[in-house]
């Protein structure tokens, strides 16, 4: 990754480098959508032409004007500025697909739009999985990685203006997987619907984020490399590498939407599984873990309860997590040692997850009176303790004989979703609570007020989601192994799905409430940003220590 | 390296690093976390011993225990099929009428009709049996492929459309409109002349118009009074019935489109004893052609009342 300034008056080689990129893809794309005969092709071809078109259209005008030039003695803010901006939209819209779909679950005669095929249930529900994980939960790890790495490695983040297309390209990654999958463009891969030429320009934005993120720790001013970036780290090579494995697929043609897996039978289905469970492992643990182990004792002003606890809980997680994906396929075709081997890996696990729910509550030791007064410290410990429950809940169901009863069930939703609502969202609302008054350089959030209507609403829902989800999840798996005494089974599908009404009404009630709080929170930090700043020009010398700026 | 300093509130010291003024302590692991996580291990090196485990060059470790999933799900099967063996025994023996005629083995069938009908004919034919638009209504008194039990029994065996060897339906529908047999105008007044059939207003100019193409065209199958034929799974036009909806669209859009309906076969996936407890389940439960009952074998003193319906 260059980042050297070609020249003091020309334009900067990581702008050229990245001009001449998007005008390449701007072209390549617009021949691929002349070309195609495949109609859901040139759909996708149109939308990746117009935003290519449009970002050479915006990069022409900024270089014009000469406003892409890095300043090395500042920290990139405006990139991260735009991800929690960007985080805050697609969890509003990740939730609000989530509460129709669960609407949809509830009141199937009323939410069933037969006319509008793209609001079948069978799509809205990898758009509001897929919107929630990646979109929402992706742009929160990058905003905030973007942010922890420049802050405990002072140094400038590397690529000049490349983090922006880290940025911009995610989001173009994110509206060609939501538009592929509402216009029925899938692999049928859980977490890795989007097709394969969407799944290699994801692969083009995260090798830049990769060498970006890599080039910041490169030039840190640090001597050692704080334990959040470990996290984040194993964060992004893991999941390239799943990303690559696991979307390994044969396109039927080079202008068709449609391709077919590299693997097939049972070891596809262990492929998937493998990458399934490690996009949880580290896309929704190690990643949001980095997050913690910044925000929470930067909020809570302490420091980190154990050093060592850290080292081991992130070697051991690592390690372990990798192995524990054939839990997702007990009791199936793949072979019973595996079974074996994914369930009792998902046991070892346990410690190693909490592991950073110790070293995150700890950290809390001698400031748990912030608990009472800052609702957002509250936020990010209710996510801890979440992450804990969850942690334990998961090694709990991988035990084959817990499985037998909830595989397939709701237990499996509720276990998802206290995971995904307490502790991915809680965690990434308390970061985005601290960041955004730090980014727009404000003394406080607009109203700590609504932050605790933000608690409690959520809080409630979520108590509700998971609850529910527990009683129609054991329910209908008694019911689905219960027998009649003639031998024959006592409940017909569409009987166990009956009986789950009121949980699917509560579990709405419960995401509904969820929502609500994101949608004060939007407001909250709209207003924030809106307030008058604390400070007047921001000072040049940003970067806290002297004799960093060197020239880089 | 800076020297390490002393935590106030935990007495602990720190590492010495520092990040954009975060700090860490050096405290030692928690036992119980470290105790806890060597049982973990513990535990799932036993399992390792007792079950099958590690995978080698040509096989995988057994586990002391010898337990394989494929061992137990063929013994649970079997265990399966020795609690259902007195039942199936004594469906074996009766036919389907002397079932329906014998209260108590009816009830039996009923049960497993009920189990199997919910788990695999409800997906279709809806939870209750009431059809929906292009699937049967099986609660009525109408019967496309006939309502007698063993002609239930027979459509559940082979199946309509569904390629076995002896499947009903070798009769298909045509699509008259889609291909090009009949004209818009031909189609729009067969259309009333079926409504004028099931004895509702209709167009008399279109219907005298359409006198001849019905005669033409649909009569073959439909009888020349519509009535249709249930030997061969030929709709009757003239009763109140429609299995496409009975507005003049629905009419219509089956002239033109000719769908003909698809039942699997279930042969292959059901016991004919199972067959059996459907075909009584579909027919005492649905309003099924009344059986005549069967005379000399059935046990004395049945009584005759037990009929479907």
């Amino acid at each position: 990754m260059t980042v050297a300034t070609s020249s003091r008056d020309g334009t900067p080689l990581d702008v050229t480098a990245l001009y001449m990129f998007t005008g390449l893809s701007a072209f390549l794309a617009l021949l691929a959508t002349a070309f195609t005969h495949d109609p859901l092709f040139r759909f996708h071809g149109y939308i990746l032409t117009g935003a290519l078109v449009v970002a050479v259209c915006v990069m022409s005008v900024l270089i014009g004007s000469d406003r892409l030039r890095s300043d090395p003695t500042r920290y990139a803010d405006g990139v991260i500025r735009a991800g929690v901006i960007a985080t805050m939209f697609w969890a509003v819209a990740g939730l609000a697909a989530g509460a129709l779909a669960a609407s949809q679950l509830s009141w199937p005669r009323i939410f069933y739009f037969p006319e509008l095929p793209w609001l079948n249930f069978g799509r809205l529900r990898p758009l509001h999985t897929s919107a929630v994980i990646f979109a929402f939960g992706g742009n929160a790890l990058i905003a905030t990685s973007f942010y922890v790495v420049q802050r405990t490695c002072r140094a400038r983040l590397a690529g000049g203006v490349w983090p922006w297309f880290v940025l911009w390209g995610y989001q173009l990654f994110i509206v060609l997987a939501a538009t592929g999958y509402l216009a029925g463009i899938t692999q049928s891969r859980e977490y890795a619907e989007p097709e394969w030429y969407v799944d290699l320009w994801l692969t083009i934005v995260w090798v830049a984020y990769l060498l970006v993120f890599l080039g910041t720790i490169w030039k840190r001013k640090e001597p050692h490399i704080y334990v959040a970036n470990w996290f984040y780290l194993a964060f992004i090579v893991t999941i390239a590498i799943l990303h690559l494995i696991n979307n390994a697929a044969v396109p039927i043609g080079l202008l068709e939407t449609k391709s077919y897996s590299a693997f097939s039978g049972v070891q596809d289905a262990l492929v998937q599984w493998w990458y399934g469970h490690n996009a949880v492992g580290f896309f929704l643990t190690a990643g949001f873990l980095g997050m913690m182990y910044y925000f929470v004792p930067k909020r809570v002003e302490r420091p980190v309860y154990s050093y060592r606890l850290s080292i081991v809980h992130f070697w051991s997680l690592i390690f372990i997590y990798i192995w524990a994906g054939p839990h997702h396929l007990h009791y199936t075709a793949l072979p019973q040692w595996a079974q074996t081997l994914g369930m009792t890996f998902s046991i070892m696990l346990w410690m190693p997850s909490w592991g950073g729910m110790i070293n995150g509550l700890m950290t809390l030791s001698g400031a748990w009176d912030k608990l009472r007064t800052d609702p957002v410290v509250r936020m990010m410990v209710v996510a801890i303790a979440f992450y804990g429950m969850s942690t334990f809940e998961g090694p709990l169901m991988s035990i084959r004989a817990v499985n037998a009863l909830s595989h397939y069930t709701d237990w499996t939703i509720g276990h998802v979703h206290s995971g995904a609502l307490g502790w991915v969202g809680f965690i990434s609302f308390g970061a985005l609570y601290c960041m955004v008054p730090w980014l727009w350089k404000k003394e406080r959030l607009y109203s700590n007020q609504l932050v605790e209507w933000h608690f409690w609403l959520a809080t409630t829902g979520i108590l509700l989601y998971i609850a529910a989800m527990w009683v129609s999840g054991i329910m209908e798996g008694l019911m689905w192994r219960e027998y009649t005494p003639q031998g024959y089974l006592a409940n017909a599908f569409v009987e166990t799905v009956a009986a789950k009404h009121i949980e699917n009404v509560i579990r709405t009630v419960g995401g509904l409430m969820y929502l609500s709080g994101a949608l004060i929170m939007a407001y909250n930090l709209w207003r924030t940003i809106r307030l008058p700043s604390a400070q007047a020009a921001p000072s040049p010398a940003e970067l806290p220590t002297p004799a960093l700026m060197a020239a880089e | 390296m800076s020297e390490r300093e002393r935590d106030d509130h935990t007495g602990t010291e720190t590492t010495g690093h520092e990040w954009d003024g975060i700090k860490e302590l050096d405290t030692p692991l928690p036992r119980w976390w470290l105790w806890t996580w060597y049982g973990c291990i513990a535990a799932a090196v036993v399992y390792w011993v007792l079950m099958p485990a590690w995978p080698g060059i040509t096989g995988y470790t057994r586990g002391v225990l010898g337990q394989s999933d494929r061992a137990q799900v063929a013994q649970e099967l079997k265990g399966l099929a020795a609690q259902r063996h007195a039942g199936e025994s004594r469906l074996r023996a009766a036919s389907l009428q002397q079932i329906e005629a014998d209260p108590e083995l009816q009830g039996y069938a009923m049960q497993v009709g009920a189990s199997v009908f919910g788990d695999n004919c409800a997906t279709c034919h809806g939870a209750g049996g009431a059809g929906g638009k292009g699937y049967p209504n099986l609660r009525d008194d109408v019967w496309l492929w006939g309502g007698s039990l063993d002609e239930i029994r027979h459509t559940i065996q082979v199946g309509v459309r569904s390629g076995h060897a002896q499947a009903r339906g070798e009769k298909v529908m045509p699509s008259f409109g889609r291909d090009q047999m009949l004209s818009d105008a031909q189609v729009d007044d067969l259309t009333e002349y079926v409504v004028a059939l099931s004895g509702r207003k209709a167009d008399a100019a279109a219907v005298g118009r359409a006198r001849q193409t019905f005669a033409d065209q649909c009569t073959a199958c439909h009888g020349p009074a519509g009535t249709g034929d249930v030997a061969q799974g030929v709709p009757n036009l003239t009763d109140q019935e429609w299995l496409y909806g009975s507005d003049r669209v629905a009419i219509r859009d089956q002239i033109w489109n000719g769908r003909n309906g698809v039942m699997p076969t279930w042969e292959a996936r059901f016991s004919p004893e199972t067959v059996k407890a459907l075909a009584v389940y579909v027919h005492a439960n649905a309003g099924g052609v009344a059986e005549p009952v069967a005379p000399a074998k059935a046990a004395a003193g049945v009584a005759a009342g037990a009929v479907g319906r």
